[in-house]
């Protein structure tokens, strides 16, 4: 009894105030904005989902889904081998300096770290120059020529966005992966040896789906946070919206708070079935 | 377990790629310092013309650079303190007890990071319309101690999972009230984490923007202010001199927070 005493307060704090106000943006999403008045009527229809379902709309979930399904494969190709340099090789002292390394740039803000890659990619920036100087500028004006990915320069284009995505996100994959990976019992290793398995063969075949769970933790970052993020796109992207902004630019100026309500259920959605899945692989205890 | 493991020698391939993604993590942080102090103001241009510290002068001038700073300040403040209590109640009510529902009550604790900040934004948005509320300093408190929590809820249960229990059946053993148990010998096994946490709560206020778009109304939290500096084409530096200090503000705690812990942790076990 005593305990559940102590759980009062948050219960209260994220029963109330924080679950309260996900079943206020559901009911929302169940409302409508008349588009005469500019008022949102409280009556419950599916008209707004109506509306969610437009091609338009559609394209801008498939846009962010894909994202930030790209950003997630990319990130963990980055942090894999670094994670696994710190469980296994690293010795104590290196390992520290290594961690350090990796939560530095997680903890330092996140606008920062966007904001650095406006600087970086814009036209006349370092990257432009530093292609420049090794004469690859015409190989960077056949990428920014390509179509949807591309754009007047990467500051300003999906690739760009990818980029900063990657980059924002990195550390979030390479501290579970790290935990993973230490947690397999050299023994295994040992024993994997013994029964004959090349180095290569342990690593596939013991470490790597060992590893798994603490792919899919971080994994579970990157994808959530590239879901709803307005920052990067607006920032970097070029006029294709991502549900953030869409979410953003309904809620603000149009007042179309049902609209922007249903755009949020999809990354919900989204995030739903990717902790399931997640949960299957034992992403929870690697978190 | 940890004594064969750095005799290893790493194979070259690995190394290469280690320092590459390292080098990928860091160099963009040198990028900033040199902006800082470019006397272009206009574009990203590089190399710069020229380079001046005298951007450093202008931001301190600048007061809406201030405005922003005390309210990103005592935003985190506030929502630390909320977070700290919460989350300690939460982390202790669940560590080692089974009740019914106590499933439901970690994911409803871990549900504010884990689902995108602008679920939890838009969330908080609606309930504020629906309620008639207007925007305030306290909306903005409310969206941040909520993922804030999340935080300090962690790290003491993480910690609560290392004391071993036997430490607080001894101290009842011996005579002593819960109360007195609290206070003697689970508090101090919890302090560094309450450390901790409570600095990475700090961090992660001071840090975010997606929740507070939607709770902030008008008002520039240090984070809004730079996104809003970012569409705008003069006195660019200015941005990337308040860039920097962020940066030092933030970093800095979160080493000691780091240091902090790992030491007791160390030298304990």
């Amino acid at each position: 009894m005593r305990r559940l005493a102590l759980l009062l307060p948050p219960l209260l704090w994220l029963g109330v105030v924080y679950a309260g106000s996900l079943l206020a943006l559901v009911s929302q999403s169940f409302f409508r904005l008349d588009d005469f008045t500019g008022q949102v009527v409280r009556v419950p229809t599916l008209a707004t989902y109506r509306q969610l379902l437009t091609p338009a709309n559609v394209d801008i979930a498939v846009r962010t889904t894909v994202m930030a399904a790209l950003v997630t494969v990319a990130d963990v190709v980055l942090a894999f081998p670094l994670a696994y340099f710190m469980a296994r090789y690293a010795p104590p002292r290196l390992k520290a300096v290594l961690t350090l390394a990796v939560l530095l740039p997680l903890w330092s803000s996140y606008l920062v770290r966007v904001t650095m890659w406006k600087l970086i990619l814009a036209r006349e920036g370092v990257l432009s120059w530093g292609l420049e100087q090794a004469g690859l500028t015409p190989l960077l004006d056949r990428l920014l020529a390509l179509p949807v990915i591309g754009g007047p320069s990467l500051s300003i284009s999906p690739i760009g966005a990818f980029l900063a995505f990657t980059y924002v996100w990195l550390p979030y994959m390479v501290l579970p992966i790290q935990a993973a990976i230490e947690r397999v019992p050299r023994s295994m290793l040992d024993a994997s040896a013994d029964l004959g398995a090349l180095p290569a063969r342990t690593f596939r075949d013991v470490t790597l789906p060992l590893a798994l769970p603490g792919v899919a933790a971080g994994s579970i970052f990157t994808f959530s946070l590239t879901l709803g993020d307005f920052v990067v796109p607006g920032a970097l992207g070029n006029s294709s919206f991502f549900i953030g902004q869409a979410v953003l630019a309904h809620q603000g100026t149009a007042g179309n708070i049902p609209l922007a309500a249903a755009f949020t259920v999809i990354p919900m959605a989204v995030m739903a079935v990717y902790l399931l899945l997640a949960r299957r692989v034992g992403a929870f205890d690697a978190l | 377990m940890r004594s064969e493991s750095g005799v290893e020698k790493a194979p070259a391939g690995l190394v290469v790629a280690v320092g590459a993604v390292l080098l990928f993590l860091h160099a963009p942080f040198a990028v900033i310092v040199l902006y800082a102090m470019t006397t272009e103001d206009a574009s990203f241009r590089f190399p710069p013309p020229g380079l001046t510290l005298d951007w450093f002068r202008v931001a301190w001038n600048r007061p809406d650079v201030w405005q922003a700073l005390g309210l990103s300040l005592q935003v985190a403040a506030v929502a630390t303190a909320a977070a700290l209590v919460l989350g300690t109640l939460a982390a202790l009510a669940v560590h080692g007890s089974r009740f019914f529902g106590r499933e439901a009550v970690s994911l409803l604790l871990v549900l504010p990071i884990a689902l995108p900040g602008i679920v939890t934004g838009i969330a908080l948005r609606s309930a504020l319309s629906l309620l008639g509320l207007p925007f305030s300093f306290w909306t903005i408190v409310v969206g941040h101690a909520t993922f804030c929590v999340v935080v300090v809820y962690n790290n003491v249960l993480a910690r609560l999972r290392r004391t071993p229990a036997s430490l607080v059946e001894a101290s009842m053993d011996l005579g002593a009230s819960p109360f007195v148990t609290f206070r003697r010998v689970v508090l101090p096994a919890l302090a560094t984490a309450l450390v901790a946490g409570g600095m990475l709560a700090f961090a992660l206020s001071f840090d975010e923007i997606i929740v507070t778009t939607f709770t902030a109304g008008q008002q520039e939290t240090l984070p809004i202010w730079i996104f809003n500096q970012l569409t705008r084409p003069r006195q660019r530096p200015v941005t990337n001199v308040v860039a920097l200090f962020v940066i030092a503000a933030t970093a800095l705690p979160i080493l000691l927070a780091h240091l902090l812990t790992r030491e007791k942790g160390g030298g304990k076990t």
